[in-house]
């Protein structure tokens, strides 16, 4: 088992992603997923940092690829996507239909906000060329079972979102620019001043979303630190960190100490609140329960 | 004339539906195969059978919505609906998942599959990949698409679109959304529900409302204001302050609305839209069959280029308000 950084979520300036994948080839993560996952008007301020973070990247020995957007709709979008394939590195879609663009025979990895919910679609998504399926968050851990295993049979890697604010939906609508009172092609970037997103509470203040542009996702972090041996023995090849600011470095240390055994997995989320101050954390979608909760 | 596709969630609705002008029913089995999976709520096989003959003796069709993803390890309960659907006569197969779709087009290659809007496959690009892989006719288009890019999409694809024109309203790209499972633990895409109500508590707190979905409390309304139901993206909830945004709390995500597209009809047909969607299965009988009747007046209306009957419907909308949703640019 080893690790995967995924694409950042969030909108960065160009200089916080350059010192993001500098630390990031100093790390012990074995992947690197980079690309706009999330928003295409985002993409020009930061695209031209890519072509040297993935020089870095190769460098240091990392695996690279691309990601696609979550949600492809405008023309411009599905130009992008086309061009993706074309840049030498593998792909990792975040859309299934970003698949049309898949040059013949080329392989391709899968990231979590594609629906592979069971193995017959894990099968066709191999025999398409898939090498590699970073299952969505929201699934137990009884299917990631059978996926794992479906996966081994047809020489997939299978991963599982590890840590992070996990994906729960993607809008047409901008909700960033919809709390400043704008359209979202009127959004002026509001979702760059909030580079871990901005909170969403109940009105009796318990923290529950964060909204991210037109992403939405979970305002606890979800993680799998207090289950990887249990991953790691139904299958499961590599465990997925998202990007988030703070210690990250940290993070991906303390998941490489679990995945590596030199450090126990019972007081691992105790050891991550000490390098996230503030956070919650929760495990409920693995445990089949509410995603949002504490449950394993 | 553009085809209307109408909502049943029961035989009674079904027969209403047809009675009132629907050229097209779509229904489901009562299980977790539908993504309207409802107590109370949906098909049995002999229903299922039933409910195609009485919409084929008045010229009528059935589609049977299969659109939840189906669980690893137990994709049996999901073939089983495939091939009775097939067995009971319906025009098409309405399907979401991949590999559900794969196992249908080779196992049932004579079934007329429909791509549901629980694929969300929101180009032209994913669409016609749909197309090549599976040789899905039709596609409900996801509702984040304005109508020119309904316009654009009908341009570069082969296959029939069906669009939603009114009823409930997702805002997040539909099939892609945990929101419900983050709050509840069953979600549209593993269980057929969202928001379900046996996770709903309604409470009166010091003169007011409170509606909680899994322990979230997602509306508080003053005593004798119209409570709507607790659906999570149409929420009041509070944004707090950041160093740049003020503290904003209201319907972050939508407000609890409807879609009502009516006034857009024509401009759909226009657009090369094959068929109109009415949400509701989980509505009555009297609901659909006058949902049903005012819609077959409106489509006939486009048909002889009159103008769209307004307001007829504003009544059965949720919380009395709608919205024409992302068909238009303004909503993003």
């Amino acid at each position: 088992m080893d690790i995967t950084i995924g694409p950042i979520a969030f909108f960065w300036t160009a200089e916080t992603v350059r010192d993001f994948y500098r630390d990031l080839a100093a790390s012990p993560a074995r992947r690197v997923v980079i690309g706009e996952w999330v928003c295409s008007k985002r993409l020009p301020f930061w695209q031209d940092e890519i072509p040297g973070a993935v020089e870095c990247l190769l460098a240091a020995g990392k695996d690279v690829a691309l990601s696609t957007l979550a949600l492809i709709t405008l023309r411009r979008e599905r130009r992008q996507t086309a061009d993706l394939f074309d840049a030498g590195i593998p792909v990792e879609i975040a859309d299934l239909g970003a698949l049309r663009h898949l040059p013949e025979g080329a392989p391709f990895q899968v990231g979590p906000t594609v629906n592979v919910y069971n193995e017959a679609t894990l099968e066709w998504l191999a025999r398409k060329g898939a090498t590699r399926i970073c299952l969505p968050p929201e699934l137990p851990l009884s299917s990631v079972a059978v996926l794992a295993r479906a996966g081994r049979a047809a020489g997939v890697a299978v991963e599982v979102w590890g840590h992070g604010r996990a994906p729960l939906a993607i809008s047409g609508r901008c909700y960033h620019a919809r709390l400043h009172d704008r359209a979202k092609d009127s959004c002026q970037f509001v979702c760059g001043e909030d580079p871990d997103g901005r909170d969403v509470v109940t009105l009796d203040g318990q923290r529950f979303l964060t909204v991210n542009g037109v992403q939405t996702l979970g305002h606890a972090h979800s993680t799998v630190a207090g289950q990887i041996a249990e991953l790691a023995g139904i299958g499961v090849r590599a465990v997925r960190l998202s990007p988030q600011t703070g210690n990250f470095a940290a993070v991906v240390r303390l998941y490489d100490d679990l995945v590596k055994q030199r450090s126990a997995q019972a007081e691992a989320v105790a050891r991550l609140q000490t390098l996230i101050p503030g956070a919650c954390f929760a495990d409920g979608f693995l445990a089949g329960a509410p995603g949002l909760r504490r449950a394993l | 004339m553009m085809e209307l596709v109408c909502p049943a969630g029961t035989p009674a609705a079904l027969r209403a539906a047809v009675d009132a002008g629907a050229h097209t029913v779509y229904c489901g089995f009562a299980d977790e195969t539908n993504a309207r999976n409802f107590p109370g709520l949906n098909f049995s096989r002999p229903e299922m059978a039933e409910g195609v003959a009485y919409a084929r003796s008045r010229g009528a069709r059935v589609l049977v919505a299969i659109n939840t993803f189906p669980r690893a390890g137990e994709q049996a309960l999901w073939h089983r609906a495939v091939a009775d659907a097939h067995r009971a006569g319906a025009h098409a197969v309405i399907l979401a998942d991949p590999g559900l779709l794969a196992h249908a087009a080779e196992t049932h290659p004579d079934l007329r599959l429909h791509l549901s809007v629980q694929a969300a496959a929101a180009n032209p690009d994913a669409i016609n990949f749909y197309a090549e892989a599976f040789g899905i006719r039709r596609v409900v288009l996801p509702r984040v698409l304005t109508v020119e890019e309904i316009t654009a999409i009908n341009r570069e694809i082969d296959i029939e679109t069906e669009v939603f024109v009114f009823g409930g309203l997702c805002v997040m790209a539909e099939g892609r959304c945990s929101l419900s499972s983050w709050a509840t633990g069953l979600s549209p895409n593993m269980n057929g529900v969202c928001s379900p109500a046996s996770h709903v508590v309604y409470d009166e707190v010091s003169g007011h409302n409170e509606a909680r979905l899994g322990g979230l409390l997602i509306h508080r309304t003053p005593k004798g204001a119209p409570a709507p139901y607790p659906t999570l993206c149409k929420g009041c909830f509070t944004a707090p302050a950041t160093e740049t945004g003020p503290v904003q709390t209201g319907h972050i995500f939508e407000d609890p609305v409807s879609l009502d597209a009516t006034e857009l009809i024509p401009r759909l047909q226009k657009a090369g839209v094959t068929a109109l969607k009415i949400e509701g299965r989980q509505r009555s009988r009297a609901y659909v069959a006058q949902v049903v009747r005012a819609f077959r007046a409106a489509v006939e209306a486009a048909e002889a280029g009159a103008p769209m009957p307004a307001g007829l419907l504003a009544k059965l909308t949720e919380g009395q308000s709608a919205t024409t949703g992302a068909y238009a640019k303004t909503w993003r």
